[in-house]
């Protein structure tokens, strides 16, 4: 099992256009759990309705959880999300 | 004749008739199934039709509407495949032996409530995607097609809401406009009106809805969120004439934004806009203007209860410079006194104010006021293109006061290993007859001069520009008036230095080619004006 803490950057928050972005790379990842503990809510990255209705907001931190097959390489890409804003 | 308000999401005016907008009621009974795996095969076969559907409304958005906002429909496509939303129905479908259809339904109502019962707005109206989603797998369920509401002529498409694949579906041909009952801004039915240029009107309440029928006359007027239905001949012709100046105004900027601001003979000049707040900055960027020659900084002041702090208006100031991303921006130090008063600045009540203690008299006179206003646009140059600009000189003296101020200023924010920018221009209005006949002495000491035509106006003719009974005597085109400018303009390209004009003779387009006869660099505008200009200067030929 693998973590990392991440903040979100990008001014608008986990709307429906990052938050889908999240679920599609997350759910690349089959054989990995990836789970977000956020706002004290345990959310799977790989259901967009979950991600949508935690209201994750810009400035909230994130702890990104990976377990199973390739999860380094999950969590590298899920953190690299978070960092880049998601391209906003 | 009846009028109601709602909210206008794009600025245009359509008139014409109204039709309502028909849907297919989505009625589902519960019945109990024997075969649970059978419904959820007929659940499956429904998604991939719903997949395919959206990908073809997806590919018409994207045409239509632009990738950013064909996105949706990409994020609808993801939303059928959400885990928690299959669990559901397939979860209803085992535990109550039901069918699909009613298993969809109940999920639909469960996830739509959830979204609708959340704080944040934004999140709330995602209501309205679940429902959109969900009643197209059952109406897949039931094999009924898509809703639609064809009719042969440009019609006012009124319904109590509009999900979003119902708004991309609509032909754009045939519609007018959009009302809507309810929605609000965030919805995207707003957004994507916005990108389809179509006026819309959302949240008109629903008394408007029970009151039309098809075939009503009614006319939208998407700038003020009025619909009219039935409208008298009166403001029938009110809101005619209202379209065509709109939309003679819009082909304007269709034809001209991104146009250079040159004249047949190649001879080119800067077009700025003028704003008193940070506000004002979408119409600038949206009427092309090249920068701001003007940013009137007496609103920090108006809109404050007192002193405002320097942090307040470094982080104004900032946000001009980086919305601006790199174009001119001059912001004039506080202008208060004469016909803008300031309670807590104490004033005393003057016999002629325009005469009187006003802006950089009060700034030399009160310089910890100034200061706090310069340090904060020092500290906010490194963000954009920043000249600073003072108002009222008269005299070489005062001039070298402010210039030693700000040295001061600048060195503080060294001391303190605040970073400034080097290229800051400093730059005086020239707004005052003295100012303009010494203009000589002047230009050597600074970056650029900015004509204030207003106040020019009155001190050279010595007529107060409050008063209405001296309208008849104020002569803007007074030959004194545009031979200090004339002056002033060679004194400043003498000495290296730039010369603009921000009063409201800069938008006079009678005038557009006297000024540039002068060799003005830039007129500095209302944004609404910008466009006008530029089309005046590309008609000049100097040559001639």
């Amino acid at each position: 099992m693998v973590s990392k803490t991440v903040e979100v950057i990008n001014a608008q928050g986990m709307h429906m256009r990052p938050a889908g972005i999240l679920a599609k790379a997350a759910a690349a990842y089959k054989e990995c759990n990836i789970t977000m503990n956020v706002n004290d809510k345990k959310v799977n990255a790989k259901a967009l309705m979950q991600i949508m209705s935690a209201c994750i907001k810009c400035g909230n931190t994130v702890e990104i959880v990976c377990e199973g097959t390739d999860e380094q390489a999950a969590l590298d890409e899920v953190s690299g999300l978070f960092e880049s804003g998601f391209g906003e | 004749m009846e009028k109601y308000m709602g909210k206008g999401v794009y600025g245009a005016i359509a008139i014409g008739k109204i039709s309502v907008f028909k849907r297919k009621e989505v009625s589902v009974k519960r019945t109990r199934v024997e075969d649970t795996n059978y419904e959820k095969q007929r659940v499956e076969n429904a998604k991939a039709l719903a997949t395919s559907q959206l990908q073809e409304i997806y590919d018409k958005a994207l045409k239509e509407v632009g990738e950013a906002n064909a996105q949706i429909f990409e994020i609808h496509m993801m939303m059928l495949e959400d885990i928690d939303y299959n669990d559901s129905i397939q979860n209803i479908i085992d535990t109550q032996s039901v069918n699909a259809e009613y298993a969809v339904a109940v999920t639909s109502d469960n996830f739509a409530e959830m979204f609708g019962a959340m704080d944040d707005a934004y999140m709330r109206e995602r209501a309205a995607d679940i429902k959109d989603i969900s009643n197209r797998l059952i109406r897949n369920l039931q094999s009924e097609g898509e809703d639609n509401s064809s009719s042969d002529d440009k019609v006012i498409i009124c319904s109590d809401d509009l999900a979003p694949s119902e708004t991309v579906l609509l032909d754009k041909d045939k519609v007018l406009a959009f009302v809507t009952a309810y929605g609000s801004s965030n919805s995207h039915t707003a957004i994507l009106a916005r990108n389809m240029n179509i006026p819309a009107i959302i949240g008109v309440g629903e008394e408007f809805l029970k009151s039309i029928k098809d075939g009503d006359s009614a006319i939208v007027d998407g700038f003020t969120g009025e619909v009219i239905v039935n409208p008298d001949e009166e403001v029938s012709n009110k809101l005619l004439l209202k379209k065509q100046q709109d939309e003679e105004k819009k082909k304007l900027l269709q034809n001209l934004k991104g146009k250079e601001n040159v004249t047949i003979d190649g001879k080119k000049i800067n077009i700025y806009a003028n704003i008193g707040s940070v506000e004002n900055i979408g119409a600038v960027l949206l009427n092309d203007a090249g920068g701001i020659g003007l940013f009137r900084s007496e609103f920090l002041y108006l809109e404050s209860q007192d002193y405002p702090t320097e942090e307040q208006q470094f982080v104004a100031y900032k946000k001009v410079l980086e919305s601006m991303a790199g174009k001119k921006v001059i912001i004039r130090t506080l202008d208060i006194g004469a016909d803008k008063q300031v309670d807590y600045f104490g004033l005393k009540k003057e016999e002629n104010p325009a005469l009187g203690y006003r802006a950089i008299r009060i700034c030399l006179t009160r310089p910890e006021i100034f200061k706090t206003q310069l340090r904060a646009l020092y500290r906010a140059s490194v963000y954009g293109k920043l000249g600073i600009m003072f108002p009222m000189i008269t005299s070489v003296s005062e001039l070298e006061k402010i210039l030693g101020i700000c040295e001061e200023v600048k060195s503080e924010l060294n001391a303190e290993g605040i970073e400034i920018s080097d290229s800051i221009e400093l730059g005086i209005m020239i707004e005052t007859p003295a100012a303009a006949v010494i203009s000589d002495l002047l230009a050597p000491m600074v970056d650029f001069f900015s004509v204030g035509t207003n106040d020019l106006t009155q001190y050279t003719l010595a007529c107060d520009r409050q008063n209405p009974e001296l309208e008849d005597f104020i002569d803007t085109h007074h030959e004194a008036i545009l031979r200090l400018i004339k002056m002033a303009a060679d004194n400043a390209h003498k000495h290296g230095a730039w010369i603009g004009i921000c009063g409201e003779l800069a938008a006079d387009t009678t005038l557009t080619e006297t000024f540039m006869r002068m060799g003005i660099d830039e007129l500095s505008v209302s944004p609404g004006f910008v466009l006008k200009v530029r089309e005046t200067v590309r008609g000049l030929d100097l040559s001639k």
